[in-house]
């Protein structure tokens, strides 16, 4: 089940950090990195049915 | 089209020249129980499945023998226990390449290595290599033995099929020969004549699926080289030959070597031996003396027929699918659908079972096709990404893979054969063992030892009632079939694949060696309802 409240401790702190991550990298290194974190992240969710809630989350939110 | 025979391709032997057949002379037409167009690896596995159980079986080939190139070259344990119970499995494994490990690189980074059957107990490794060439020629000397035994397997070399009339108890075929055409009838006509299959034309059927926008050049080459007998798999390799790359060891010095070419290619040019010995020099060093022994460039496709079974006509191997190579799905999953259809027809052919057995068949085959190019599919789409950021994350897996277990799991360098179970099928259950799910309903039954041999030579060409640390009767005659019980004391790795926390288990086994049913302990009623559902009774 796919958590849609608030759950980030420190909401601030991790948007500062993950556009800090991004600073000096072209287009393409962007890509690649923010491919690298989307599976980091999908494996510490693991589940199956919850990722593909937030793959609709995603797609339906643009 | 009465146009001349002519060889479509090189013989690498002949074994089974042109001989004029009474059938060509004969007043009245001939009619057998069973003609088998195509003398392919899966045409002849149903010929010997067929014949070993007593059917004469016609084999039309329109060639005289097996063809150079080695095509497939990866075949798996359970093509191997299939073989074994035709009398053939042993010549392959004593002749093939044993191997069960693959590793996988990226550029010039090892990413992980794998075992595919990091188990003992089985008679069969994971996988042999072994040309096709040298598969066939096995199952054509297998053939032969049985014949001095008593079979009636006749294969007819330069014996094209031109027409195909289907009634509805039998089939017409017209058939072209060096002497002139001649007419034979079957009662059953088995179309194993490979993925442009000219039946499936002439009946006007359809082969829907993908094609993938891509070309790999496969070149088998000579050489004594020490590198170990293992799958490697390059993305990106830093030697640029390819896009991907594979080295995988043949028999008698030859490797099998597949390069990513890509889409726009000029085919010719790149068939050229300098432009392949090019790409070849690059991935193995200057140093290195190989000598080309066959090369081709194919294009990944994917493709079924809606139905294998078309009232007195059956499609089996690439006829019925066709998958991507890197899995060895094709030859594999074909050798799956001769057994599968050879046990269905025996019991027609015997008058034991109606014509609806083989709905069986389709069902299964049609789940097995759907699976294999699922896999299939899978894999091309990680080889051959089709956008920039399906490019992007196959890229970032593989990044990953090399520092993280946990992207090792998403490489996709081809998903290796294993055979289908088919669950939630009709034809199978009850399972109310609560035993290993390795062997549920459905499944073909694991290998494992059984006194100085194994539990799968245990088993009868019929039905079979295992009884594991419970008593069975030694025979039940039921629906008109006789079913053999086997109790075994049943202890070790045979315990952990059949039983797991069960004291005692009951197994209802097929021909095929897939499970039926099981049960905890012996129900006579219960057994002869399981039965009914298998020949599809009820």
């Amino acid at each position: 089940m796919l958590n849609v409240t608030p759950n980030l401790s420190n909401p601030d702190a991790f948007y500062e950090a993950l556009i800090r991550s991004h600073e000096g990298l072209s287009d393409a290194q962007s890509a690649a990195f923010n491919a690298r974190l989307i599976l980091i992240l999908a494996n510490q969710i693991g589940d199956l049915p919850t990722l593909l809630e937030a793959l609709e989350a995603a797609r339906t939110s643009g | 089209m009465n146009a001349p025979i002519r060889d479509r391709y090189p013989l690498a032997y002949t074994l089974y020249p042109y001989r004029k057949s009474a059938d060509q002379d004969g007043a009245a037409i001939a009619r057998h129980p069973v003609v088998i167009a195509g003398g392919g690896a899966i045409g002849l596995a149903t010929a010997l499945d067929l014949g070993l159980r007593g059917h004469p079986v016609v084999v039309l080939d329109d060639h005289e023998g097996v063809g150079t190139g080695s095509r497939a070259i990866c075949f798996s344990k359970r093509t191997l226990e299939i073989c074994h119970r035709l009398g053939a499995g042993q010549a392959m494994l004593d002749k093939g390449v044993v191997w069960q490990k693959g590793r996988v690189f990226h550029d010039r980074d090892e990413i992980f290595e794998f075992d595919l059957l990091p188990e003992d107990g089985h008679r069969y490794p994971a996988f042999i290599n072994l040309s096709q060439i040298h598969f066939e020629k096995f199952l054509h000397e297998a053939i032969e033995r049985a014949n001095a035994e008593g079979a009636q397997i006749e294969v007819r070399g330069k014996n094209r099929v031109d027409a195909v009339t289907a009634h509805d108890d039998h089939v017409t075929l017209e058939v072209m020969t060096p002497d002139g055409p001649y007419t034979i009838e079957a009662d059953w006509l088995i179309a194993c004549d490979g993925a442009r299959s000219p039946i499936r034309d002439m009946m006007g059927l359809g082969f829907e699926g993908r094609v993938f926008e891509d070309n790999f050049l496969i070149a088998d080459v000579k050489m004594t080289a020490d590198f170990p007998t293992e799958r490697w798999f390059w993305f990106e390799p830093w030697f640029k030959s390819g896009a991907s790359a594979l080295l995988h060891k043949q028999p008698d010095d030859i490797w099998r070597i597949d390069f990513q070419l890509g889409w726009d290619i000029d085919r010719d040019k790149e068939l050229k031996e300098e432009s392949i010995r090019a790409r070849v020099d690059a991935m193995l060093g200057p140093d290195v003396g190989y000598e080309l022994d066959w090369c081709s460039i194919y294009t990944f496709q994917c493709r079924r027929m809606e139905k294998f079974t078309h009232g007195r006509v059956l499609f089996a191997g690439d006829s019925a699918h066709q998958v991507s190579p890197f899995g060895a799905r094709g030859a594999n999953s074909g050798i799956q659908d001769a057994e599968n259809l050879a046990w269905r027809l025996d019991l027609v052919l015997r008058g034991r079972a109606a014509d609806t057995i083989m709905d069986g068949y389709d069902h299964e085959r049609v789940m097995a096709a759907d699976e294999n190019i699922l896999n299939s599919t899978r894999s091309t789409d990680f080889l051959t990404p089709k956008s920039a950021i399906s490019h992007t994350f196959r890229n970032a897996v593989l990044d990953l893979a090399s520092r993280f277990p946990f992207a090792r799991p998403m490489v996709n360098s081809g998903r290796l054969s294993v055979p289908c179970i088919y669950d939630d099928l009709p034809g199978f259950g009850p399972d109310v063992l609560g035993g290993p799910a390795r062997s549920r309903a459905g499944a073909p039954c694991p290998d494992a030892p059984l006194g100085d041999g194994f539990l799968l030579d245990d088993l009868g060409r019929g039905f079979t009632l295992l009884g594991l640390n419970t008593a069975v009767p030694a025979q039940i005659d039921c629906e008109g079939l006789t079913v053999e019980g086997r109790e075994i004391a049943a202890k070790g790795i045979l315990a952990e694949r059949y039983l797991g926390d069960a004291p005692t288990a009951v197994y209802l086994i097929r021909p095929d060696h897939h499970v039926v049913a099981r049960w905890p302990a012996y129900d006579a009623q219960a057994v002869a309802a399981a039965l009914r559902m298998a020949l599809g009774e009820s």
